[in-house]
């Protein structure tokens, strides 16, 4: 079981709402990832006509909806976009986003840092989209935000686990859950993830490009269950060379030992 | 050092010589290799490519669906004004065209954005013509609060202007600027543009860069494919959008790929031929490829079939329903466009389209509160 702030999450793949083909596919793919926290864009919900085809969709399933600040490009935009989720959908959870780099949309750190502290203070979950930088992660958990969110490679870029090593850090000093949120293109990526440790996963462009989003959505569940299963087994150590069992200390199993 | 400055490096001949040495084997070095150069572009439009333009669709769907997904934009353009101090040989609009001008009173403008609005639309193109005195800052001052209270995300397609006019726009709620170049042949655009502002070549070429001092949030660029060698026109605008990337990295780019087309003014002997549909696929998809990140846009100049068909090759954005003489969308009229659109099927039914090639129609993709 994974906690965030006061929810507890049986899944621990969380998914997005962008790029699907129709809004029944990406209903059906949500459906079949069992993801019980769904990201979507503010920008994206429809605010002036009519009502929001996607949102009354995601109303249906049961799942809690994490808007997020995509768009902003500073500290008061993101902070903005926050509390206009807060007003249209009734939640105070939020995923921070923040890149003004239009090219390969990479998160800016000090920035972010700036609207966590002030979301927290105005009583938000924060749940901040980063670079791989341990230093960072740390700073936003000191300001209080509930989880860290730091990219394995640019946002759907599918590139996989280029961060590890910084991940790996991370996932050592953080005492908040860690959210491998950007870059994982391959179910055995997102397997390779939770072996480390990570908590979660949030996964939208290789479902949501996938040939087949559905079954796609159900094989990423499958191999993060499976990943988190194998990081609490205890994974064996690794060697570079074969090792025989103990041939320095085997006479400590003599009797005549003590 | 302002961009343009670097694309005066940049020789014609030279580049229209290269394109035309290329080989085959200079389009498939293009095709596999991960991050592909203006050189690569080069090969990517030659007519050596145009035997591997099926190759080169795969690749831009498949970069194209990784970095927009399966979504497409929508937007619709707003001709404010057909007045025009500039004389352009191939425009509807030149100010020596016996043409009833117009320009939208304020009650009008208000008008046709509740017309465009209850079509769903949330994104707005806003022509202006080039008349600097008739239609210039003070009554953009007027106007774009107005529309701001009913569109979320406005472009504009306006003279160029100065970094401050700019930055005051940006103020006042537009977002985007587009300014196409028409040609980078610096002869040849004397030969079309004759009379007015606009007969300054260096100053246009300019405007890229003084929208990215202006910190919009998208920097429109284009040829108008037909005025010079496409070819080579082309290649212009692809530097001139990866330079302009480079550096005025917060703002997108955007590039279009308007061919030329009829108008009521006379055709003009000076024109060249355009791509054919064939030549404009390779275009689009060459440009994808060299540049993934850009937002490629394609209006309804082109036919029903074309659209149907490229769309899901490489394009993000498109218009629907679009009138192109002022007050077009309350009282639709005949007489006073700047071209002929070719497509003409109405929002509704270009969502259903849209939904059939199997993408995600987009309506609203910003917040007011971002401008």
């Amino acid at each position: 079981m994974l906690t965030i702030a006061n929810k507890t999450f049986t899944s621990r793949l969380f998914t997005g709402t962008g790029k699907f083909r129709c809004v029944d596919s990406m209903f059906k793919a949500i459906q079949a990832s069992g993801s019980q926290l769904v990201t979507l864009a503010m920008k994206r919900v429809e605010h002036v006509s009519k009502p929001d085809e996607t949102l009354a969709r995601l109303r249906q399933l049961p799942i809690e909806l994490l808007p997020n600040t995509s768009g902003a490009t500073n500290a008061k935009q993101a902070i903005y976009a926050a509390n206009l989720a807060r007003a249209v959908l009734d939640t105070h959870w939020v995923k921070l986003e923040i890149h003004p780099d239009q090219r390969y949309l990479l998160p800016d750190p000090m920035e972010t840092l700036i609207a966590a502290e002030q979301l927290v203070k105005e009583g938000f979950v924060v749940l901040p989209y980063c670079g791989a930088d341990p230093v960072l992660c740390k700073r936003l958990e000191e300001v209080g935000c509930a989880a860290v969110m730091p990219l394995a490679a640019p946002i759907g870029s599918n590139r996989g686990l280029l961060t590890k090593e910084f991940l790996r850090i991370i996932i050592e000093q953080a005492n908040i859950p860690v959210i491998v949120d950007a870059g994982i293109g391959k179910p055995s990526e997102a397997m390779a993830a939770m072996e480390m440790g990570v908590d979660a996963i949030l996964v939208n462009t290789a479902i949501a490009t996938a040939h087949d989003p559905i079954r796609m959505a159900a094989v990423f569940a499958q191999s993060i269950k499976t990943g988190r299963d194998a990081f609490e087994a205890g994974l064996p150590r690794t060697h570079l060379t074969a090792l025989a069992s103990s041939p320095l200390t085997q006479f400590l199993s003599d009797p005549a030992c003590t | 050092m302002h961009v343009a400055d670097s694309l005066k490096s940049l020789s014609w001949d030279d580049i229209s010589l290269s394109i035309a040495a290329k080989r085959a084997s200079d389009v498939e070095k293009a095709l596999t290799i991960s991050k592909p150069d203006l050189n690569d572009f080069l090969a990517l439009v030659s007519p050596a490519a145009e035997l591997y333009v099926e190759d080169m669709a795969r690749k831009s769907v498949h970069l194209t669906r990784e970095r927009f997904g399966n979504t497409v934009s929508f937007f619709i353009p707003l001709y404010l004004s057909n007045v025009c101090a500039n004389e352009c040989t191939y425009c509807g609009f030149t100010m020596s065209n016996r043409i009833k001008r117009k320009t939208l009173t304020l009650e009008e403008v208000a008008l046709e954005a509740r017309a465009i609005q209850q079509m769903g639309i949330n994104s707005l193109l806003i022509v202006t013509g080039e008349h600097e005195k008739k239609v210039g800052m003070e009554y953009f001052r007027q106007v774009i609060p107005i529309l701001k209270s009913y569109f979320d995300y406005l472009t504009m397609e306006v003279q160029p202007l100065t970094t401050q006019d700019y930055t005051e726009l940006r103020t006042l709620g537009v977002n985007a600027i587009l300014v196409y170049q028409e040609t980078y042949h610096t002869r040849r655009y004397s030969l079309f543009h004759q009379r007015g502002n606009k007969t300054d070549f260096a100053f246009r070429l300019d405007t890229a860069d003084r929208i990215g001092e202006a910190k919009m949030d998208k920097i429109g660029l284009g040829a108008l494919l037909g005025l010079s060698d496409w070819r080579t026109d082309s290649v212009f605008v692809a530097a001139h959008a990866h330079a302009i990337q480079q550096q005025y990295w917060r703002s997108r780019v955007s590039i279009a790929f308007p061919r030329i087309q009829p108008c009521t003014g006379d055709l003009d002997d000076n024109l060249m031929k355009g791509p054919t549909d064939r030549q404009l696929v390779q275009l689009i998809c060459a440009h994808r490829i060299v540049n993934p990140h850009a937002e490629l846009t394609l209006s309804t100049r082109e036919s029903a079939n074309f659209r149907n068909n490229v769309i899901p090759l490489g394009i993000t954005h498109i218009s629907a329903a679009s009138q192109t003489q002022p007050g077009g969308y309350g009282q639709p009229a005949n007489t006073l466009k700047q071209f002929d659109t070719d497509d003409g099927r109405s929002v509704a039914q270009m969502k259903r389209v849209i939904h059939q090639l199997g993408l995600d129609p987009v309506f609203t993709d910003w917040l007011p509160g971002f401008s």
